[in-house]
């Protein structure tokens, strides 16, 4: 066990500048209208800096940069490209502890998730699409002897690209290593919540990007948020967050007439068949830690396992067992290496997640543990905790129907496979599920069954940069991960070639 | 200078004994509403969408700075189940959308504003139709492009059951 320091404090491997200003062109400048806001950690819920509130200005000045950089980037080989992607995973692979550190204070996530994780695998992300953009090739075909059809993938330009605050470096990087690998030029926006790891990150790697191919504008979403997604100077636009805001990029994008990728959550099931419970093994161990895996980044995981559904046969002791397991939970400080659960990201969310956890009862949901918001000593006493939480109920619930985005678990009982995939499908959304069998052909079956763009089979909350993530249904339109990511940031130039002396003879 | 930090003690529901609701709503009244909208899904008589008077507040300083106002009420992740509020017409509703209903605001002196609509998508409207909402607001950072995010409070959406079947 070992307990980081927080920043600002002695010993921290982290320290915050009591002022961030926007990332422009390579440079640091404050914004336009000279405005900052401050920004709150969710652990002690203390501002612990504050950031530029930018407005349509700074997105101009911004998209001017990009603008800028665009001829030289747009047309760098893939071999530059693939170079600084690298060098930027290196340089994150050497400031580990930093980086994770800035990322639970500003997110309020644990600290062993951050290292182990949310840093992790955005390292490898930049490493899976600097080989990925290596790979790629463009095709041709020959119509005839004398006519080639030659396809070559082209950057879009400049792109927007607005990230969420539940993984804000993670989220970030997803984004900006395929849009980056592709040649395009970004400017991208954090989350109000959780401006400062990113700008953190930036400065560690700024020597590596050139000027204005990486720019930073924070703000908040009216203000700066909706500049970048309406302007007409963007080439696409990149959104995860809430389906009402992710409509209204969608209506800006069609103004424009340009794509949208759109990550907009779900309601994930989590199914346990009834031969999971056949053996007390490793392999119903494993499907314990599946069940509590609700709880991981405190529930704020779009495809957070929310909704466990259990065979009738094995329900009582398997729930019975699950619970113990969840009571096994330790929430605490999140920059101690031994703490499990840590804080919701904001007072935002704590109040969402605690209307729930009302609405939840009201519904006549019944509370098997937790229930309420956690209270912690010391200087944790103003941060936004919640205790992990079970519910039991019926899939028409509240509960059941609404993303919480906390470690709110609710879960039903279901009698035979079709009962199974059909309250696992009786959802708006489809982002992600679980599925767990010991039968292969149970797994197989139910896992095609599910309409969801992820299925994760007798495993959860993987996240490899080689597989496709994205949503079905509500969920969003697009896939992020996997070298497809870079179809949604180029676009095909066919070039249509006669070789041929001889004319068609129309005219 | 740094805008009003968000930060510290959530705010409390204006929770007051049940029953005590003077508005029309059909829930047991847990909250006490101050504005009540009138009631727009056809068939029904009773409001779906209530105010708190911290939430007719924020949107009365709203409408004062940007002029009528509309309500989207979103769903999904990070801000899911947020109540988005834009300016009328910002948010292009259609046939996949179901007006909850009408809300006619005042000044707090009582002059005339104008309708406030609330709108939902008409597929979370079905998986929520057994809950009314009740708007408050309270201390946070907001996001999404709904307009209150800079004022340093937000509204949250409360619900409560409908006592009437819908």
């Amino acid at each position: 066990m070992s307990v980081y320091a927080q920043p600002g404090k002695d010993g921290s491997v982290v320290s915050f500048k009591p002022r961030y200003e926007h990332f422009i062109g390579g440079a640091w400048g404050p914004p336009v209208k000279g405005r900052y806001f401050e920004d709150v950690t969710p652990v002690t819920g203390q501002p612990f800096t504050e950031v530029g509130r930018g407005t349509a200005e700074d997105v101009e000045a911004a998209l001017d940069a990009a603008w800028a950089a665009a001829p030289s980037w747009n047309a760098s080989t893939p071999t530059q490209r693939a170079i600084m992607l690298n060098r930027i995973a290196d340089r994150m692979e050497e400031n580990l502890e930093l980086i994770a550190v800035a990322e639970t204070w500003d997110n309020g996530k644990p600290v062993r998730e951050t290292l182990n994780a949310d840093i992790p695998l955005a390292i490898d992300h930049f490493r899976y699409f600097a080989g990925a953009i290596r790979a790629q090739e463009g095709h041709l075909s020959q119509l005839d002897e004398d006519t080639v059809a030659y396809h070559f993938h082209e950057p879009l330009g400049v792109v927007g690209q607005i990230i969420p605050w539940n993984f804000p470096i993670l989220m970030a990087v997803w984004k900006l290593a395929p849009a980056l690998a592709a040649g395009n030029c970004v400017v991208l926006k954090p989350a109000e919540q959780t401006p400062a790891s990113i700008l953190v990150l930036m400065e560690l790697i700024q020597d590596l990007i050139p000027d204005g191919v990486v720019n930073i504008v924070n703000g908040f979403g009216v203000e700066c948020g909706k500049p970048l997604a309406s302007n007409r100077r963007i080439r696409k636009i990149a959104f995860t967050g809430e389906t009402t805001t992710g409509r209204l990029i969608m209506q800006y994008a069609s103004e424009n007439i340009i794509p949208v990728t759109l990550e907009l959550g779900g309601k994930s099931p989590n199914i346990f068949f009834e031969d999971v419970a056949r053996e007390r093994d490793g392999f119903y161990d494993k499907a314990l830690e599946g069940f509590a895996f609700f709880a991981l980044n405190s529930g704020e995981v779009c495809t957070c396992p929310s909704r466990a559904l259990v065979q009738e046969s094995i329900y009582d002791s398997f729930l019975a067992d699950g619970i113990e397991r969840v009571k096994q939970i330790k929430a605490g400080n999140p920059l101690d290496t031994d703490t499990m659960i840590g804080a919701q990201a904001s007072t935002d969310q704590l109040e969402k997640i605690l209307s729930y956890l009302d609405i939840g009862r009201k519904e006549g949901a019944k509370v098997l543990v937790g229930g309420q918001r956690a209270e912690l000593e010391g200087d944790l006493s103003g941060g936004y905790y919640v205790q992990p939480t079970v519910f039991e109920g019926t899939n028409d619930m509240r509960i059941f129907q609404e993303e919480i985005f906390g470690p709110v678990l609710s879960v039903a009982k279901f009698a035979s496979y079709e009962d199974a995939i059909g309250i696992a499908n009786d959802t708006l959304y489809g982002l992600g599920a679980g599925v767990w069998s010991r039968d292969g052909n149970t797994a197989y079956r139910a896992g095609r069954a599910i309409q969801s763009g992820r299925v994760w089979v007798n495993q959860y909350h993987s996240y490899p940069a080689h597989s496709a993530f994205g949503g079905y249904k509500s969920s969003g339109i697009g896939r992020e991960n996997h070298l497809m990511m870079l179809d949604h940031y180029q676009q095909t130039k066919n070039m249509l070639v006669s070789y041929t002396e001889t004319p068609q003879g129309f005219f | 200078m740094a805008e009003q930090a968000a930060r510290g003690a959530t705010g409390a529901p204006g929770r007051t004994e049940p029953g005590t609701n003077g508005g029309t709503g059909v829930g047991p009244a847990g909250i006490d509403v101050a504005l009540e909208a009138a009631p727009a899904v056809p068939g029904e008589t009773a409001s779906r969408v209530g105010f708190t008077a911290a939430a007719v507040d924020l949107v009365r300083e709203l409408w004062r700075e940007h002029g009528p106002l509309m309500f989207h009420q979103s769903g999904g992740c990070c801000d899911g189940s947020a109540p988005m509020c834009f300016p009328a017409g910002e948010f292009r509703t259609g046939d996949a959308d179901v007006l909850l209903g009408t809300a006619h605001l005042t000044t707090a002196a009582g002059g005339d504003l104008g309708p406030v609509e609330f709108w939902i998508s008409a597929e979370q409207f079905e998986a929520w139709r057994r809950t009314r909402l009740v708007i408050d607001a309270v201390p946070g950072r907001g996001s999404g492009f709904s307009l209150e995010t800079p004022t340093g409070h937000r509204f949250l959406t409360r619900s409560e059951l409908c006592t009437v079947a819908p």
